[in-house]
Order: C-alpha cells, then sequence, then structure tokens
C-alpha cells in the first residue's frame, strides 16, 4: 500500500501547493477517515454521547496524529519494515503518555478530562492507519498536513454525530439545556409539554445508525464514491 | 546504502535504540514531574471531600484547585480525623500492609492503593473518617469509598450530617469509565440521588442501598437512580456503597448506643 502512494508524491512543490491543500481538505469531505475509510469507527462510538467529549477526543488525536506522522515521516527511512507497526505504536503510546504526564502536572483539570480517552486515542485505528498509509511513505510537510486533515475529519464528524445524540438523547448541546429541563420537580421548555428524551440516543448502536445515515447522504450526493463490486 | 535494513542486526539494534531513548524520556519525565503531580494529586483529594461536604460550585464561593487547600483548612479539621478497621472499630493508628497498626494519618490513607493491593487482605484496609462542618457550623461526617467500576476503579466521598444517619451530599470519581455513560456518575444528577437517603433504619440497622433503572429512586427510600447505558458501573456504585458504608454504620451506631 505504502508504494503505491509513493509514486504519486510529486517532488519539489511549493508548501501550500494544490496537492498539499487536497491533505487537508479531502479528508474532510471525500475522504473523511471516518466514513469513506471506516476508521475510527469504535471511538466514534463511544464518545459521541455529549458534544464536550468528541471536541475533546478530536483535539487530543488532532495533535497526536500531526506529531505522530512527522515523528515517522522523519524517521521512515530508518525504521525497518519488518517491526514498523510495533514502531508505530510505541510511538503513538509514548506521545500520548508525555502528553498526559504533562497536562497532569501542569493542568491538572484537562489531564482529568482526558485521562479516560488516552487508551482510546492509543488504539484509534485512524492514527496507526495513517501512519502506516501516508507517513511511512511521505516528507514531512505533506505529512503534518495529511495528519491534520485526518484529525479535523475525525474530530469534524465525532462532533456530527454528537450533536444529534446529545440533541435528542438529553435535549443539551454542549451542556447547555436547550430544550428545556426534565427534572423532577422543576421543569421548564418542551419537557412541560410532555416531551421525552429518546434514550436510544445515549446507547452505542444509535452512534453507529447514525454514522451509516451520514454515510448514505455522503455517497448519494456524490456517486463517484460508491464502491463498485 | 550501506546498511541492509532487512538484517536482523539492524532489526534489533534499532529496536533497542527505540525503546532506551523513549524510555529514556519518558522516565526522566515521570520523575521530573513527579513532585508536581503528587501536589496536585493532594489538592484534589481535599476538592473531593469538599465537594461532597458543601456545593463547590455555589455562585461567589466557588471552590477550585486554587483555593481548596485554604477551604479544606477552615472547613475540615484532621486532627479529628480517625481511621476504622473493617468491624467499624477506631484504629490507633493505620494498618500496614501485613495487619500490624502502625502510626499514621487519617488523611495519608490511599484507600485506592489500599484497594488493589493484592497483599492486602481485605480486612486490612483502612477506613478513614473526616470531620468538618458547614458555613453554619454544623457538624459533617465525610466517608471515602472506593470500589470497581466497568474498565477500572471508582471512588468517591460520601457526606453525612450531624445525625450521623442522612446523606449529605457525595461526590464520585472513576478512572476510565465510557465518558457520558459511565463516567456521568460525576455529574450532580446522579450525586442528588444519593441526598436525603438514610444509612440505617430507625433501628440502627444499616439498609443497603439499591441502584434502581424503573425511575422508583427518586421516590423510594435507599434507592437509587442509575445511569442509562452505565448499569455495569452503576452496579459497582452501589456495591462500593453498601461495602464501604457498612463499616461507617457500625461505627455511627455503636457511638449513638453507648
Amino acid at each position: 500500500m505504502s508504494e503505491a502512494l509513493e509514486n504519486k508524491k510529486a517532488p519539489r512543490e511549493p508548501l501550500f501547493s494544490k496537492k498539499n491543500k487536497k491533505l487537508v481538505t479531502e479528508p474532510l469531505t471525500d475522504n473523511n477517515p471516518v466514513t469513506i475509510q471506516v476508521l475510527g469507527i469504535c471511538s466514534a462510538l463511544a464518545i459521541t454521547v455529549q458534544v464536550e467529549q468528541g471536541v475533546v477526543m478530536g483535539g487530543a488525536v488532532l495533535f497526536v496524529l500531526v506529531l505522530g506522522n512527522l515523528i515517522i515521516s522523519l524517521l521512515r527511512n530508518l525504521i525497518p519494515s519488518r517491526i514498523r507497526i510495533i514502531v508505530q505504536l510505541v510511538v503513538v503510546a509514548a506521545l500520548v503518555i508525555i502528553v498526559n504526564e504533562v497536562l497532569k502536572a501542569f493542568l491538572p483539570d484537562v489531564s482529568e478530562k482526558l485521562s479516560v480517552f488516552v487508551g482510546l486515542i492509543i488504539t484509534n485505528c485512524i492514527i496507526m492507519g495513517r501512519f502506516e498509509a501516508f507517513a511511512m511513505a511521505n516528507k514531512p510537510w505533506p505529512s503534518i498536513l495529511d495528519g491534520f486533515g485526518n484529525g479535523l475529519g475525525y474530530a469534524g464528524l465525532l462532533i456530527l454525530v454528537a450533536v444529534f445524540r446529545e440533541l435528542f438523547g438529553s435535549g443539551s448541546l454542549y451542556g447547555y439545556k436547550l430544550l428545556g429541563s426534565n427534572i423532577p420537580g422543576e421543569e421548564w421548555g418542551l419537557y412541560t409539554m410532555g416531551y421525552v428524551n429518546n434514550n436510544m440516543m445515549i446507547l452505542p448502536p444509535m452512534a453507529l445508525i447514525i454514522v451509516g445515515i451520514i454515510i448514505w447522504v455522503q455517497r448519494s450526493r456524490n456517486k463517484s464514491l460508491i464502491e463498485e463490486h | 546504502m550501506a546498511i541492509n535494513k532487512d538484517s536482523n542486526g539492524y532489526t534489533f539494534a534499532f529496536a533497542i535504540t527505540l525503546v532506551v531513548v523513549v524510555g529514556t524520556i519518558l522516565a526522566l519525565l515521570a520523575t521530573g514531574l513527579k513532585g508536581r503531580q503528587d501536589r496536585n494529586e493532594e489538592v484534589k483529594k481535599q476538592l473531593d471531600i469538599l465537594s461532597a461536604m458543601m456545593d463547590v460550585d455555589k455562585k461567589g464561593s466557588e471552590i477550585d484547585r486554587s483555593n481548596a487547600e485554604e477551604k479544606f483548612k477552615k472547613f475540615v479539621d484532621l486532627d479529628k480525623a480517625i481511621v476504622l478497621n473493617n468491624k467499624g472499630e477506631v484504629l490507633e493508628g493505620v494498618y500496614d500492609v501485613k495487619g500490624n497498626v502502625v502510626e499514621g494519618k487519617a488523611f495519608d490513607v490511599d484507600i485506592r492503593k489500599e484497594f488493589k493491593d493484592k497483599k492486602r487482605k481485605a480486612e486490612h484496609r483502612n477506613y478513614p473518617l473526616f470531620l468538618g462542618e458547614d458555613e453554619k457550623g454544623k457538624t459533617l461526617y465525610v466517608m471515602p469509598v472506593i470500589g470497581n467500576g466497568l474498565w477500572g476503579p471508582i471512588w468517591g466521598n460520601i457526606c453525612l450530617g450531624a445525625d450521623m444517619n442522612t446523606i449529605k451530599g457525595a461526590s464520585f470519581g472513576h478512572k476510565g469509565e465510557t465518558p457520558g455513560l459511565g463516567a456521568e456518575i460525576t455529574q450532580k444528577f446522579f450525586i442528588n440521588g444519593w441526598v436525603g437517603e438514610k444509612l440505617t433504619d430507625e433501628g440502627g440497622v444499616f439498609t443497603p442501598f439499591k441502584v434502581v433503572k424503573d425511575n422508583s429512586g427518586a421516590t423510594t427510600e435507599s434507592k437509587v437512580d442509575g445511569i442509562t447505558g452505565g448499569t455495569i458501573t452503576s452496579k459497582g456504585v452501589e456495591e462500593m456503597a453498601n461495602r464501604c458504608l457498612e463499616v461507617y454504620a457500625t461505627y455511627f451506631n455503636n457511638l449513638k448506643t453507648k
């Protein structure tokens, strides 16, 4: 897989050439890591119950992906191919631990918020996927852009799914009660008229269904994305 | 290139170098930051105890990391804190790993470490009890609890009012419960379910808590509403509360009947 990508890369081009710009914009739409590459589905199921968590996780993955892509890309000519997956894993794990340790010492509140995601970041297949498919075969600068684009694409999708799940599942957005409050005794808003939250939305299967609907919408709008069998 | 990258020698050398470099960086980082991290942990512990005792988000008198230490000194009297054994008897010090009573302070007891320490028998766990007061000067009792959630340990502090029976507040924490599901035990709506519950019945017998799914928690005694999608964590809180609070209930009951 990596050789095929290497051929695509043209030598000596400006920092923000069309090709490089595409590295950032494509993962946002027609090459989204979640809906098209179908990577990182597991974490998309786990943490899209609230928008805030989608933002935190998206930010963390973006950071690790950019730095990790850079490191792997710098090392790409040194890494022995037989142990490359393990090397990639060590790089992700070390990055995540370093970030977490530094946060724990200087920004303990952020670290508490992030601590539960650490395991999810290390096992996120987008990170390993981009290392293996892109950073191993490309120069540092395109790799940084690729990491940035894919990180944004992932974060964007997480937030999109989370908006649906939080709004219909908990009646709030980013923790703000938009539809009113259903706490017994102090109800207001829609709940006084008999509106009920859809508890299905909070359960993991709903995330899959929403991602499925997004994939459906995306592919019916852009027929070239439909694979032929 | 002169070096054969596919040779065993190169592969080994690369792996060893990588591990040594990464290991050194992580080790240096961990030792270098340890002091600051421990300090943060201590403040967090104080903050957790305080948030069980009072509303730390109250407008105008918010308590956060920056002023937790000062408020902790004001509201909690560490000289009055005691350590119990699992029969609810007051210890003259604290249990060490082997079950000998040695000198120690209630605040320094690390229940999380003791709980997962396989070498320590369950009957040699320490049960610290903190005494404090609210803004009006009424006595409060704070009981730390520890248990298992779905993915890792969960813990909390449960605060009793001056009657040594009614729960006035609580705070829960966890290591790695699923965000949005099990991790919601730290949220107000779940904690509010515990406020007002009684530790014992009128005869002084401990009444175990039950975390329920049928929305009857708000109205029924010693029942608490669980979290949708967080059943195992909710059950973990139930088990944790029942196991730990029974010890304290015995102590309070002995105190009252004496």
